[in-house]
């Protein structure tokens, strides 16, 4: 909580290294104004995220988890972004089914030109875990 | 291979209520193989469970492990220890799994976390299929290798039946008609003739159940 008692949400962002952790870095030299509350996780692939990830960042107190990976067709392992979306929605069903809600968790495309887009992502997902509020496992 | 599903995460949940200390138990052999039952699936399910279980203000044991085989009494004894420590384990194995725990373990609930499909194989990514029902009386030689006991959906020994339709099979039309598959196989063996010999009535005395097997 900040001194406003702004509720500041901890969001995981497991980030592509071939586009989203390079976009991200790109918003950083372009002084772009993104949420200090996301979490970067450096990926080789997107596709190697695996469920298993996702639920141990919810179980540590995480309130908002996205996955970022290359635009759709501009894999680097040609799949991969297609694997992690499959994943992603069993894992946001799985979210939904044990009482958290599945809008905690998302995928974003995107590619390492796109600094503003991930920029926007970030403000997006923390407006969204905001609205929300802070995940009920948060302390527990 | 044994193919499985897991059950609705609701049910398991159901299943669970009463118990506080519990052991996923994950086999590594055939439900590791059809992704419900593996090490992987375990550490989904456990993780799910401890989810649950937070967001409504519990705080349960949720042991977790994976042996090589559930069905072989041997690969059970490293869970000697741990299965004092449970009053419950979650079976992550086939029927055949849960009821050798239940055999090795009699004291404590052994309760299944799937539900046991059928006999079959991987035909392409995310798809298994059914190819032998265990009926005790193999004629697969007489059958280009095709089991028309659990591939004709009639299982009839001396197909096809007047319901084939250009491959298909007529109870349901996206499943392709077995006696078809066998005759076009057979044609490119050479062996139509065996097409024409006549199956008698399947001996249901092949297998009694329950089957027992004792080599000589
Ligand atoms: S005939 Fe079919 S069901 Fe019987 S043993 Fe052979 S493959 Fe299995
Ligand atoms: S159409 Fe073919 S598969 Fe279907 S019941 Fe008849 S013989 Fe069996």
């Amino acid at each position: 909580m900040t001194s406003e008692n702004q509720f500041e949400p901890e969001i995981i962002a497991f980030s592509c290294h071939y586009c989203a952790y390079a976009a991200a870095d790109l918003a950083g030299i372009m002084r772009l104004q993104y949420p200090t509350n996301i979490k970067l996780i450096k990926l080789p692939c997107s596709g190697t995220v695996d469920i298993l990830h996702i639920l141990n960042a919810f179980e540590q107190g995480a309130d908002g988890v996205f996955v970022a990976g290359c635009l759709r067709g501009g894999c680097h392992f040609v799949e991969g972004n297609n694997r992690a979306e499959r994943r992603i929605e069993r894992a946001k069903d799985i979210l939904d089914k044990v009482g958290l809600g599945k809008d905690r968790l998302e995928m974003f495309f995107m590619s390492s030109s796109e600094g503003p887009r991930f920029a926007e992502v970030a403000r997006e997902m923390t407006d969204r875990i905001r609205k929300l509020g802070p995940s009920p496992i948060r302390g527990v | 291979m044994i193919v499985a599903k897991q059950k609705d995460l609701e049910v398991i949940v159901g299943m669970l209520q009463g118990y506080e200390r519990i052991l996923v138990l994950g086999c590594g052999t055939c439900t590791a193989i059809c992704l419900t039952g593996g090490d992987r699936e375990v550490g989904i399910l456990a993780s799910s469970l401890r989810l649950a279980d937070k967001v409504s203000g519990k705080n349960r044991l949720l042991k977790e492990h994976t042996v090589e085989r559930q069905c072989e009494w041997e690969f059970l004894d490293e869970i000697n220890d741990q299965v004092k420590e449970v009053d419950a384990i979650l079976s992550l194995g086939c029927g055949v799994g849960v009821q050798a725990i239940s055999e090795r373990f009699p004291d404590i609930p052994v309760l299944p976390g799937l539900d046991t499909l059928f006999m079959g194989m991987p035909q392409e990514e995310s798809v298994w299929v059914e190819r032998c029902s265990g009926c005790g009386n193999c004629i697969l030689d007489k059958t280009a290798g095709i089991c028309p006991v659990t591939r004709c959906t009639k299982g009839l020994l001396n197909g096809p039946c007047g319901g084939t339709n250009n491959g298909k099979c007529e109870v349901d039309p996206e499943k392709d008609c077995a006696w078809t598959l066998i005759y076009q196989r057979l044609e490119k063996q050479g062996k139509l003739e065996l097409f024409d010999e006549y199956h008698p009535p399947r001996n249901f005395q092949a297998v009694v159940r329950p089957g027992r097997f004792t080599i000589k």
